[in-house]
């Protein structure tokens, strides 16, 4: 649902390096005059909003929380903005403020990798389980040529298992 | 009165329960019949004694006994008889007695079945169900009780308690504080029992589980007793979290169907497991393998069936769906530390019982694939778990306080389900047993070669994010491959036999309703990954204050403020209703009515969307804030939700699958009537 | 995992080894090790009148920098406060007005807190209130999460012997309520918490 994120800040970006270059150029010609600079829209403001936590409303977006706490961040991105500062310092600026909570992930640093390396780190281990597995049964095929199915004494797995072959072949 | 019968009713079920628990181990260990079969009767006794219980929490609610402080935190009079009726479950005191009943009622229906066949089962099923039934009622006893009174003391004190204290009178309350309004929308209605139906069915086949560990038996017996209990579990599971993703977009105004809440990540973990487990107990039925893993699933379903609860119920989890902090906390972890303990050691301790009886002889057998589906479950449970209690380890070792949002899960999930609806469309072509490269590629290539014509089609028609083209692709794998299996069925049972097609589909799928139900269940996914595909990678959304007879522009979208009109409504909302008119290439489309109320009674807002809906996509218009004064100006947020719908149907598809797969069925089969239900069922899908 | 590493792995009749189940039950108790420690937290309760106050420094918003451990020996009022809450601005004038009765005394300091707020609109809410006793914000939370709040207002009181004497949630309602409670400490009773 929030992936279209991944266009959406480009073009802020690309909008702010604008935004900046102006500024820079009037601040090489005229005196600093940030205060000319067009008011953000909404979307520019919500396009950082989205990446950011407020604690007041735990695990809610700060684009889409409806209290007065959050409304007060969005017009402080705005004027962070008006300012000229790019998305990153604008994230650094709240979580200065804030704390690392603000953020939607936990900044790589430190202990903070586990929670990056961990997962990734299982799931090798287990692909490596299920490879072991497939291996470790696949061999006693070869010894074996024609796989004997396996031995039931349950008679209705017995007839289920009939069932199955029956189907497997007209099927085919 | 009525309170104290209510309360009595569950005091009595809880001994009730205690007496069975005790009567069954009695009986197993002198080896007494007459013992066991009194702690059945016992089961038994419970469903009554707790729907006697429910009964007058209802009528407490629904008659206005504010006096009765869950009464009075969940109920208002404003409030229409239907809510007062779901306000049983409205609060943690009244759903706790609900969960109870439900699992009540579970139990009963376990303890009604013919029992001649697995006798040894039957007294520690019990004494699993009826620890875990004596559990949850002890927590409405002794800690969350809905039948608490506030009474006025002499000395004109208002005390919170069942007894009266000393010379005190019971207090006149005229009104409640009425129920949350987040909760008042009919998807929440039925979205928390729904949720709890699936977590409560899923303790069935734990003790089941639980029982065949206990009495050594090492077969596959508990999994065919259990096969249709696990599938309604999953059924109710899937349907809470459904109704809960559509409650969600429907109220919460986020744009959004899930959000990577901790509470509802508690909710969806069982549901990765329960999946996982349903997969898995096939390669045992038809194979004997993997014995100790299935027990290691359904005893991780039912942990964290536990483990959700508590974090949703105790406050350690913070998130919009918590339940007021609550004191049953400690009990809570005690019960879980003391079932994860004593499963891991029955576990432990029957580990070698538990060989496999069969042996993997092909990388691309069933069996093969349906492990590697096991390892993506397992991979997908790994980042939810991980990213849940990630904020506390954080807490715990550095004192810095994280949030762990959807961007870690969206990434860390996202190749997992793909790889997921890949299998998918394999799987189902693979042989038990036996497959090779060439058979599998004998019966892949068709589908495929479909599949490879959608992914052409996806990229004329403009799609280039290579996540979405691969997402078409095996969504259009998935949906040939059912198709291709149902056709190969159907024709060869028309070749052979010569019905006519629909006979032969109908009979078909009658002859072996799991399967046949699986692979509608398959459709139904990849639709809802259809919507998932849509909404995540194509959504845009734009904001922007417009005054009268402004408009703001989406994806050729064009939305008008119209209209703005604030006032109160009866119920004690008071409601701004905006009102907007949605064009496209000139066309109006009608007008849309995105609204924000304000519940007076809890301080709290709510966002209601004006949604403009179709197969193709959705416009999805919030009212976000507007000048009190003048009603000149206010602020529209659009959302612009392609497939979205997909995401609905797909649900709808999945249940009927589901319904198929699961529907209740005698063991020897008396064709003719079989053969009308099925008839029964089919034509409804029509 | 590793508990299917065996049951897939191992066909063979061999036992499951003794440091796998050591693993299974480390990491299980690891696991209710966590849980505890997130109930615990959660269900921490309020400071307790009598214990030692925790200690800060406070950044005011002129720059100053306050720190309690030099303001012993004096009545500290501590205000928790944010100026997207509402019920603080009942309190606000009554606040500023019992400040301005002891200010003169020297023997208690008043401190507020601000909590997760913007500058901009708390300096605007100082202004609006004309408050004069220190105030800063509460930079990652830091104080807040020291004092445990459950939310804003909340105010604690901390005796000249460094122990917290009073504690409440939610606005005064009248200056009366504050001035209760400080003159009772001034007089050196220990007021109790409400």
């Amino acid at each position: 649902m929030k992936l279209n994120r991944m266009i959406r800040p480009t073009s802020t970006r690309f909008f702010l390096a604008g935004l900046l270059f102006l500024l820079a150029l009037t601040a090489v010609t005229f005196q600093p005059a940030s205060a000319q600079a067009p008011t953000p829209s909404d979307d520019e403001v919500n396009a950082i909003a989205k990446h950011l936590y407020c604690p007041v409303c735990e695990n809610t977006p700060l684009d889409v929380c409806p209290t007065v706490a959050c409304a007060q961040w969005r017009q402080q991105i705005r004027d962070l903005l008006m300012e000229g500062r790019t998305e990153q310092e604008i994230r650094d600026y709240f979580v200065a403020r804030y704390g690392d909570r603000v953020l939607a992930e936990p900044p790589r640093y430190g202990f903070n990798w586990l929670v990056y390396v961990l997962p990734p780190v299982l799931f090798l281990a287990g692909a490596f389980v299920v490879y072991r597995v497939l291996r470790g049964s696949y061999r006693p095929v070869q010894q074996v040529e024609a796989p004997p199915p396996p031995p039931d004494d349950d008679p209705y797995l017995k007839r289920l298992e009939e069932e199955l072959r029956r189907r497997e072949q007209e099927g085919q | 009165m009525l309170a104290n019968f209510g309360y009595g009713a569950i005091v009595l079920a809880f001994f009730v329960s205690l007496y069975g628990v005790f009567a069954a181990i009695y009986g197993v260990r002198k080896n007494r019949a007459a013992w066991v079969e009194s702690a059945r009767t016992a089961m038994l006794l419970i469903f009554p004694l707790l729907t006697l219980s429910a009964l007058s929490i209802v009528v407490l609610l629904v008659t206005g006994h504010y006096e009765v402080q869950y009464v009075y935190n969940v109920t208002s009079s404003a409030m229409p008889v239907y809510l007062k009726i779901t306000a049983l479950w409205g609060g943690q005191a009244g759903s706790l007695i609900f969960w109870s009943w439900t699992m009540s009622a579970f139990a009963t229906a376990v303890t009604l079945r013919n029992w001649d066949r697995d006798r040894e089962f039957l007294p520690w099923v019990i004494v699993v169900s009826l620890i875990t039934l004596a559990f949850f009622l002890g927590l409405s006893i002794f800690v969350e009780n809905p039948f608490e009174r506030i009474w006025i003391t002499p000395e004109g004190r208002q005390v919170v308690s069942m007894l009266p204290p000393a010379g005190s009178i019971l207090a006149t309350v005229r009104d409640g504080r009425g129920l949350n309004p987040l909760l008042r929308h009919p998807g929440m209605i039925i979205h928390p029992p729904m949720l709890y139906l699936g977590f409560v069915s899923f303790v069935i086949p734990y003790a089941f589980a639980i029982a065949a560990l206990v009495t050594g038996r090492s077969d596959d017996r508990w999994i065919r007793l259990t096969r249709r209990w696990s599938l309604v579990a999953w059924l109710f599971l899937s349907l809470g979290l459904l109704l809960g993703s559509r409650w969600a977009y429907d109220v919460l105004g986020w744009g959004g169907y899930w959000a990577w809440d901790p509470v509802e990540i508690a909710a969806f973990m069982p549901w990765l497991t329960g999946t996982a487990f349903m997969h898995s107990v096939m390669i045992q039925e038809k194979r004997g393998l993997f014995k100790r893993w299935n027990m290691v699933l359904i005893i991780l379903t039912y942990s964290l069936v536990m483990v959700g609860t508590f974090l949703t119920r105790s406050g350690v989890l913070s998130s919009v769906h918590a339940f007021a902090q609550s004191a049953i906390g400690p009990l809570f972890f005690v019960f879980i530390g003391l079932t994860l303990a004593g499963s891991l050691g029955l576990l432990l301790w029957r580990w070698n019982d538990l060989r496999s009886e069969g042996e993997m002889h092909s990388l691309l057998s069933r069996e093969a694939l349906f492990l590697l589906n096991n390892l993506l479950f397992m991979g997908i449970l790994i980042v939810c778990f991980w990213g849940v209690f990630f904020p506390l380890i954080s807490e715990l070792f550095t004192g810095q306080k994280v949030t762990v949002g959807p961007p870690f899960y969206e990434r860390a999930t996202a190749p997992l389900f793909g790889g997921l609806l890949l299998l998918m469309g394999i799987a189902p072509l693979s042989a038990w047993g036996h497959s090779t490269v060439k058979t599998l590629g004998k019966a892949v290539w068709k589908p495929a070669l479909g599949a490879v014509a959608a992914l052409v089609a996806a990229y004329i028609f403009g799609v280039r994010l290579p996540a979405a083209l691969i997402g078409f692709f095996a969504v259009a794998l998935v949906i040939f491959v059912t198709l291709y299996e149902y056709i190969r069925g159907v024709s060869a049972r028309r070749r052979r036999s010569g019905e006519s097609y629909p006979v032969a589909l109908m009979r078909l799928a009658a002859r072996n309703r799991r399967r046949y139900g699986g692979y509608i269940i398959h459709l139904g996914v990849v639709l809802m990954a259809l919507g998932i595909i849509g909404i995540e990678l194509f959504q845009t959304e734009t904001q922007g204050t417009l005054a009268r007879g402004q408009s703001l522009e989406l994806d050729g979208y064009t939305v008008r403020y119209d209209s703005l009109a604030i006032f109160d409504v009866q119920d004690g909302r008071n409601v701004a209703r905006a009102e907007v008119t949605v064009f496209k290439d000139g066309r109006n489309l009608g007008t849309l009515a995105p609204r924000r109320d304000y519940y007076y009674d809890s301080g709290q807002p709510m966002t209601i969307p004006g949604v403009r809906s179709t197969m193709s996509e959705d416009l999805y218009v919030l009212l976000v804030d507007w000048q009190p004064v003048s009603e000149q100006g206010a602020t529209f947020k659009v959302y612009h939700n392609p497939l979205i719908n997909w995401l609905w149907v797909g649900g709808f598809v999945f249940i009927f699958g589901m319904l198929v797969a699961a529907w209740p069925d005698r063991e020897p089969a008396p064709s003719v009537q079989r053969a009308k239900v099925r008839a029964g069922t089919q034509a409804s899908r029509a | 995992m590793d508990q299917t590493v065996e049951a897939a792995a191992q066909q063979t009749s061999r036992r499951l080894p003794t440091w796998a189940m050591v693993l299974a039950f480390t990491l299980l108790v690891a696991f209710l090790g966590l849980v505890y420690f997130g109930l615990r937290n959660s269900m921490a309760g309020p400071l307790s009148i009598g214990q030692p106050a925790p200690k800060f420094t406070l950044q005011t918003f002129d720059g100053q920098v306050v720190d309690v451990r030099d303001l012993e020996g004096k009545i500290i009022l501590v205000n928790f406060w944010a100026s997207w809450c509402k019920p603080c601005e009942d309190e606000a004038a009554a606040l500023e007005e019992a400040w301005r009765r002891y200010q003169a005394d020297g023997d208690v300091v008043f401190l507020g807190v601000d909590y997760v707020d913007t500058e901009s609109e708390a300096r605007a809410y100082l202004e609006k209130f004309n408050i004069t006793y220190p105030n800063g914000p509460d930079l990652k939370s830091s104080i807040s999460d020291l004092y445990n709040i459950s939310g804003v207002p909340e105010t604690y009181i901390i005796g000249p012997d460094g122990t917290l004497k009073y504690a409440k949630k939610g606005p005064f309602l009248s200056i009366n309520e504050i001035i209760m409670v400080v003159d009772g400490l001034r007089q050196g009773n220990t007021g109790a918490g409400s």
